[in-house]
């Protein structure tokens, strides 16, 4: 067990190492110009540009600047902007020149956000969405199974910007039920933090359920017709224990797969939720930097999103093999 | 009650006689006694073997409501089994021998399956029974082994686990008294090394061992009957014969009474105390191994035998039966194996394509049954076919 | 009776004038796998056939009989080269195709056929019958166009399926009747050999009857040679002239059927035929001698030295651990028949003798 942690772990930074070298080709290697990019178009003289090139050592080498680039993530560096040097401390990913703040930081300002935002939605989804799929799987055929089935399908035939905007207009702002959205760090107050992240997490959970609840219906089926499940039926198992635990351990492996990659993805843009009920995650961020074309955070952005995808991708490995003990053997 | 044998009587004298080398004198067919045919619901002492049943099935029907109609997987299926005694129940698939096996475990989803008759264990009748108190049966008076223990084992426990959980079901004690009892089920049935075998999961044991983990699994709680549905199908011939040597053996120590459900008549030879042959949801033959096997009286029955080839047999050309299976959806009228009996011809008019025969004494009177229209059954099985057989 | 020995003669006499239409020898199929060890994986080799020789003669039928595991199958998909060798060869017509291209195959694919064991998952669901049977008929530029539904006709018709059916799929077929378009499929062909691995053992009684009796129309008719792979002896020895009996990648004891059945020389022989079960114990027939093998079939990746059976043998001294027995001629043995055993010794009470 502890030597398949140690593989997965390995090839799992390889990944990461990958992944640093291809977003460091695409944005400094491809035929971009970072340095006009931050000069800006209209007030942007030669003298400015060349300054800018300079400083970011644009005119060194490319394995130079891809040397120094890493080195930052490690140690942290220096830039300097019209004679005044800024530290960029350890985990260093660039400097917004456009904010005049290290990328490190900006990031480190909206993760907690969507970190929030996505824990709160994982919880929904893996309780509420795979305990109605299970309830459906064992009842299928029924009338309940079917409309539950049905109304999934129509609840996720809809938009789910047209959902949220709606829920945020007539449910918190028109008949304010629900709280509306907002950011408070949990460390000022767990209360209001909790309050403004109730209708994001409701609506984006509740909105992702309904494939969850159907992932995990079609996975229950098919293991509730297993030979296993009919074995432990003849044991004398009552219909609880058969499906909530023989049953849904076999049944959960394929939602976990779903369930690793959306989670990964999420946390690098849930986007309309961010927009839409006001909270200032990671979503947001990428949005404004595209559109400030503010090329550090944008890279910096890529390259966290990446290195989420291939943690969840490793935590996802583990838990097969905590569930699936077939797969520690390969 | 009129009773179809007695019109064709009439026009064919009983022919019966002689014996056949090694098989002693067989029992000339008697004159049947109408009367007979009254035995529709006959009391409980219902055995091949006369003994007191544990296990007694009357008029079994399990039907399963499809698009295309209401299904009769089984059909007023009736049989008993003594405590110590092996019943074999043997057709092919489709023939209802599954069927009738989950029903008695109680194992049939009651929205989708339609249930009549009785089944009674020990006593207790199990149709109708709720599920809360069927729970506490299965697993500890009946237990049940299946055909693959490579799905029939959970993948993801490992296989002590699945063995002190059966015991945990139905007796109250810690996880350390279970896992003795596991272990010492574990050695029991053959398994080396129980201590390191019950951390291990399926995945780690090998196709016979498996088995032997199910079986180990079926009798944690020394249930009085057991179901073995194709315990051996899936295995290699070699670990075939350790199996069923193993379940010879536990019976013989337990004392439990088996229902053998197969497709080979090899298996049924080697273990069966009585044979019921199914087909098409019905009993078409039922009588003890040697009745059934030696003197077979239904031209299905025949059909099987002479359809084998066997390790000992000379290489002739086999005598398959003609034709398929009928569906369960559309059965034809009459006898259900009509369409591929090669001896309708040898019964008077239609009665094969219009009357469904009884299921009757084949001597008149003894607890060998069949159910065929032929009223010389015996001398045509030991002119015709018992000489192909060899 | 007299035809099949005839063949049979003429099968194990491999010094004689005719040239067997198909010959293997040493054949060796070792697929390697990886396996996690410490931070790193190891590389081992599975020897699922390792050293496998036999002839088959034109129109003859060789049964390969085995547990599961012990490299039949592989064997059969080797001779169709579904699967490439590791190493041997495999003569066919005195041509090596063992290790031939795919182009240079395309032509001895039509003489070599397989049918496979699962009628289910062997027929492509989404193409009708026809298309099924076609397909090989257009590859191999068989039939002229628009002949091509009345040759499926006439194929259909002679495995025994009414020929009206050709549009249907294959879900609308029972097994049985899946099987005969499988065999169809591989008749279409004209081939000289057909591999037939393990055809009826997914069928039920009545129905596997059918297919072997079909099995053999087809070798008396059409003269196609068989080479049978079976788990099941009564099968084999219904169907097979010559009989090699296989063991985790090797032929323990390969013979005339006569002499395999009534005379094995090997123990495991002896073991498979004591442990099939026989109706014979019921009909009076003294019940005879039980063999009992204790343990499983060891893993190919690591077999045991010398005698791979040894470690469930009986017989088994020193010498079996040291050296392997060669496949070889023993004292008692009749013509063609051999065993690879220190100990062989045939024993003649296992089958009874109820012919």
């Amino acid at each position: 067990m502890l030597y398949f942690v140690a593989r997965r772990l390995v090839s799992a930074l390889s990944v990461v190492l990958v992944t640093l070298i291809a977003t460091f080709a695409l944005f400094f290697i491809a035929p971009t110009d970072p340095a006009g990019a931050i000069c800006g178009d209209r007030n942007c003289t030669q003298e400015r540009y060349n300054e800018i090139k300079q400083n970011l050592h644009l005119d060194k080498p490319k394995v130079q600047q891809f040397a120094e680039y890493t080195a930052g993530i490690f140690v942290g560096r220096d830039f300097e902007t019209s004679g005044v040097v800024q530290h960029c401390s350890a985990p260093c990913l660039g400097f917004s020149f456009k904010n005049d703040r290290p990328v490190t930081q900006m990031l480190a300002d909206r993760l907690p956000v969507t970190v929030s935002l996505v824990a709160g939605y994982a919880v929904i989804v893996l309780t509420i969405g795979v305990y109605v799929g299970s309830m459906a799987a064992k009842r299928r055929g029924t009338f309940g199974d079917r409309a539950l089935m049905t109304s999934t399908l129509v609840v996720s035939s809809v938009p789910y910007y047209i959902v949220a905007l709606m829920i945020a207009l007539y449910l918190t702002i028109l008949y304010p039920i629900l709280p509306r959205g907002g950011w408070t760090p949990p460390s000022e107050s767990v209360g209001k933090w909790f309050l403004g992240l109730l209708t994001p997490w409701l609506v984006l959970g509740i909105y992702s359920c309904t494939s969850y609840a159907r992932y995990s219906r079609g996975s229950m089926v098919e293991t509730l017709s297993e030979d296993f499940i009919r074995t432990a039926r003849a044991k004398g198992l009552s219909d609880r224990v058969v499906t909530y635990k023989h049953a849904l351990r076999s049944g959960l492996i394929p939602v976990i797969t779903i369930f690793g990659l959306d989670v990964a993805g999420s946390l690098a843009g849930a986007i309309f939720t961010e927009r839409i009920f006001d909270l200032p995650g990671l979503g947001v961020l990428v949005l404004d930097s595209l559109n400030n074309y503010d090329l550090p955070v944008i890279m910096g952005t890529v390259l966290v999103a990446s290195v989420i995808l291939v943690v969840m991708n490793f935590l996802v490995d583990i838990a097969y093999s905590i569930i699936d003990p077939r797969v520690r053997l390969a | 009650m009129t009773t179809p044998e007695n019109e064709g009587r009439k026009d064919t004298p009983d022919t019966m006689v002689g014996t056949v080398p090694g098989d002693g004198p067989v029992l000339p067919d008697a004159k049947r006694n109408p009367s007979i045919a009254t035995r529709e619901r006959r009391d409980t002492a219902y055995t091949p073997s006369g003994e007191t049943p544990y296990l007694v099935v009357q008029d079994l029907t399990v039907q399963f409501p499809t698009a295309d109609g209401l299904v009769s997987a089984v059909n007023g299926l009736s049989y008993a089994v003594p405590l110590g005694r092996t019943l074999a129940i043997v057709g092919e698939s489709g023939s209802g021998k599954s069927v009738s096996s989950m029903a008695v475990m109680g194992l049939h989803d009651r929205k989708r399956t339609k249930i009549s008759g009785s089944i009674q264990l020990g006593g207790d009748e199990i149709v109708g029974m709720p599920e809360n108190e069927l729970m506490k049966v299965r697993g500890d008076a009946v237990a049940m082994v299946f055909q693959d223990p490579q799905s029939s084992l959970h993948p993801l426990y490992t296989v002590g686990n699945q063995i002190s959980e059966a015991y945990r079901v139905h007796h109250k004690v810690s996880k350390d008294v279970a896992k003795k009892r596991a272990l010492e089920m574990l050695d029991l049935v053959g398994i080396p090394n129980p201590i390191r075998r019950f951390k291990q999961y399926p995945h780690e044991f090998s196709g016979g061992m498996r088995q032997r983990a199910m079986i180990a699994m079926g009798l944690v709680n020394d249930p009085k009957l057991v179901i073995a549905d194709e315990p051996t199908t899936a295995l290699d011939v070699t670990v075939q014969a350790q199996i069923l040597d193993l379940l010879n053996n536990l019976q013989k120590e337990f004392g439990s009474a088996i229902v053998l459900i197969t497709h080979d008549l090899g298996v049924v030879a080697e273990m069966a105390d009585d044979v019921l042959v199914m087909y098409a949801g019905r009993c078409v033959e039922y009588g003890t191994a040697e009745d059934v096997l030696a003197r077979p009286r239904m031209p299905y029955t025949w059909g099987l035998l002479e359809s084998i080839p066997t390790v000992s047999a000379a290489s002739e050309k086999l005598r398959p039966i003609k034709g398929l299976p009928p569906s369960l959806l559309s059965l034809p009228g009459g006898c259900s194996f009509n369409p591929r009996c090669p001896y309708t011809d040898r019964v008077k008019g239609e009665r094969c394509t219009t009357d469904l025969p009884e299921l009757l004494p084949v001597d008149g009177a003894g607890a060998h049954t069949s159910r065929c229209h032929l009223h010389d059954k015996a001398s045509i099985y030991e002119a015709e076919v018992a000489p192909r057989l060899g | 009776m007299s035809k099949t020995v005839r063949n049979a003669d003429a099968a194990s006499a491999g010094s004689s004038s005719a040239t067997p239409l198909l010959q293997v020898r040493d054949l060796k199929m070792h697929f390697p796998i990886k396996e996690a060890a410490g931070l790193g994986r190891t590389r081992k080799v599975v020897q699922a056939v390792d050293g496998v020789s036999f002839d088959l003669q034109r129109g003859g039928s060789l049964g390969l009989v085995g547990e599961s595991g012990c490299g039949k199958s592989t064997t059969g998909r080797m001779i169709t080269r579904l699967l490439t060798p590791t190493a041997g060869q495999i003569l066919f017509k005195g041509t090596d195709i063992a290790q031939l291209k795919e182009r240079e195959l395309r032509p001895f694919r039509r003489e070599l056929q397989i049918v496979f064991q699962d009628p289910y998952s062997s027929l492509n669901p989404r193409q009708t019958v026809s298309n099924i049977i076609s397909t090989p008929l257009r590859v191999h530029n068989l039939v002229k166009k628009g002949k091509e539904l009345e040759r499926v006709q006439e194929l259909l018709e002679r495995v025994g399926l009414n020929p009206e059916h050709h549009n249907r799929y294959p879900n609308e077929f029972s097994g049985g009747q899946r099987q005969r378009i499988g065999i169809a499929r591989a008749l279409a062909v004209e081939p000289e050999v057909i591999i037939a691995d393990e055809p009826v053992s997914a069928l039920d009684v009545s129905i596997q009857a059918q297919v072997m009796n079909l099995l053999e129309d087809l070798r008396r008719d059409l003269g196609i040679a068989f080479v049978f792979i079976a788990h099941d002896l009564g099968v084999v020895r219904h169907f097979c002239d010559q009989v090699a009996v296989m063991y985790l990648g090797k032929i323990v004891e390969q013979g005339p059927r006569e002499q395999i059945y009534s005379a094995p020389q090997h123990p495991y022989t002896q073991a498979l035929l004591s442990a099939a079960p026989d109706l014979g114990t019921i009909r009076g027939v003294p019940p005879k001698e039980r063999i009992r093998l204790v343990g499983d079939v060891p893993s190919p990746i690591d077999p045991p030295s010398g005698c791979r059976f040894r470690t469930r043998c009986w017989k088994a001294e020193d010498i079996c651990a040291t050296q392997e027995p060669p496949l070889m001629t023993q004292a008692q043995s009749g013509p063609g028949h051999t065993a690879a055993c220190h100990f062989a010794e045939p024993k003649i009470d296992l089958t009874a003798a109820t012919a």
